[in-house]
């Protein structure tokens, strides 16, 4: 795989420009601009926010064009979208829309349940969600130039978004300590390419930056996340479904620079008002799971 | 001695920075607070948001300290960075350090699909310019000396201890840029 192509290299550059960063989730431009204007790095267009498409059920899709234009001409902020898993005409009216970074997502509602989109074809760079090292491993080998958690999204719990993190960390660690004739062997456990696993065990990170998303809903998650190795935050529900928005964002944003400093995180999560409601993942049904969808 | 120098880390390819500092031989720092710059002999701001960064200094009041740190010692932006040394800052119109006598224009080159890897010259030799979203100079004050030029446009430019690149050179082996930061910082110390 040639991770040194100019299209990859630039594809992985703007990534690296929203390390220690807030992406938040926007459905329209007034929230984009507020989200401008609390500091965050890039916004997240998409149809609806994960909490609502959970309450409100049915077929979630890329958002409406319209929509994306205007936030795209109300910030000057990079402007991200959704498509649906496996849907690559959406992707490709994205692209040419002009979006910066397409999330091909779990939050709505996949459109092939066998494959991903081939994002090596794309100008566009696209994220996407993993739980484990296998997940992200082979979205990268898709073309893939970030890789986030997929944490449970809209749920308002951390609890996933760990889980997702520390597994791929652990799972990165462990590559780094195995020999070579190992590795043959945990590429095939991992169902991922033998060349990236090698990457990871030499350098002991992935090869695009890891991001973490799904359920982080106070500035001590943010943190949290972050400590345990994301390089920046996704946040979608926990944002527009809190009391204060606005202030809320700028207190992530804090916390994502201050992940380290707890007198600042301190400082981040005063006078915040209500997080927005949490569901317990453990009560949930499979099918509400979003996390399990992608292959 | 070696200098210190520091790499606002607030929010940006800090990382990236820290990494290319060290090809260049130097030692680099995380600069997060006022006290973190009185640590430091040369500071480099980064890519990255700009709009973020500028909340950033704003909420946690490290504006005038910044400007008074550029006031005395060598700073180096690199995009986002360049946006925030500058005089004046175009599309939209906002707030800067204005430590350097420049106007530059936000996203002149349009979205991420213009993002383009560019050869430009730099010391007559060939170089490799990686430009993200990148901003671009439309106006160099009379004490600006411009290093490097691409499609015309000054895109590295030198005025007195500071220095603006609209482009990425820590996302390249090419380490001559930061050597020149850090010769200019160990001139300054």
């Amino acid at each position: 795989m040639d991770f040194q192509n100019d299209q990859f290299r630039l594809k992985v550059g703007l990534a690296e420009m929203l390390k220690g960063g807030v992406i938040m989730d926007v459905v329209n431009r007034e929230h984009a601009e507020i989200a401008e204007r609390a500091g965050a790095c890039a916004v997240m267009a998409l149809e609806r926010v994960p909490a609502d498409i959970r309450k409100e059920g049915g077929v979630a899709r890329m958002s409406q064009i319209r929509v994306i234009r205007e936030i795209m001409s109300a910030v000057s902020i990079p402007v991200m979208a959704k498509v649906r898993i496996g849907h690559f005409t959406e992707a490709r009216i994205l692209e040419a829309l002009g979006v910066d970074y397409i999330d091909e997502s779990e939050v709505l509602t996949p459109a092939d349940e066998e494959h991903h989109v081939d994002k090596h074809d794309f100008k566009v760079p696209f994220v996407c969600g993993a739980r484990n090292l296998g997940e992200a491993l082979r979205r990268i080998a898709e073309g893939a130039a970030m890789i986030r958690t997929k944490g449970e999204a809209g749920s308002g719990n951390i609890v996933e978004a760990v889980r997702h993190i520390r597994t791929i960390v652990k799972e990165m660690k462990q590559l780094t300590v195995l020999g070579k004739e190992e590795l043959v062997h945990e590429a095939k456990n991992l169902q991922a390419p033998l060349e990236l696993v090698q990457y990871v065990a030499e350098h002991g990170k992935l090869p695009v930056p890891n991001f973490s998303a799904g359920g982080i809903a106070t500035p001590a998650d943010a943190a949290l996340v972050m400590q345990l190795g994301a390089e920046a935050v996704f946040v979608g529900s926990g944002i527009f479904k809190s009391s204060d928005p606005e202030r809320r964002a700028k207190a992530i944003v804090k916390a994502a620079t201050y992940y380290r400093d707890p007198v600042k995180l301190l400082e981040a999560s005063e006078e915040l008002g209500e997080a927005m409601p949490g569901l317990d993942v453990t009560k949930m049904q499979e099918a509400e799971l979003m996390q399990t969808r992608g292959w | 001695m070696e200098p210190r120098i520091g790499v606002l880390a607030l929010q940006g390819d800090f990382e990236a920075h820290q990494h290319a500092l060290a090809r260049a031989g130097a030692e680099a720092i995380d600069v997060r607070t006022a006290d973190d710059l009185n640590q430091v002999d040369g500071l480099i701001i980064p890519g990255g948001e700009s709009t973020t960064m500028l909340k950033l200094l704003d909420m946690e009041n490290l504006f005038e300290p910044l400007r008074e740190f550029g006031r005395k010692k060598p700073i180096f932006g690199t995009c986002a960075g360049a946006i925030l040394l500058a005089s004046e800052v175009l599309n939209p119109l906002q707030e800067s350090l204005g430590l350097m006598d420049l106007t530059v224009e936000r996203n002149a080159y349009g979205r991420q699909i213009d993002s383009r890897i560019a050869q430009i010259e730099l010391q007559g030799e060939p170089a490799e310019a990686v430009f993200i979203r990148a901003p671009a100079i439309r106006r160099v004050g009379p004490d600006g000396k411009v290093l490097a030029k691409y499609q015309n446009s000054p895109v590295l430019v030198e005025q007195g201890k500071h220095m603006v690149a609209t482009f990425h050179p820590e996302l390249t082996d090419d380490a001559r840029i930061h050597e020149r930061f850090v010769e200019k910082v160990k001139q300054a110390s």
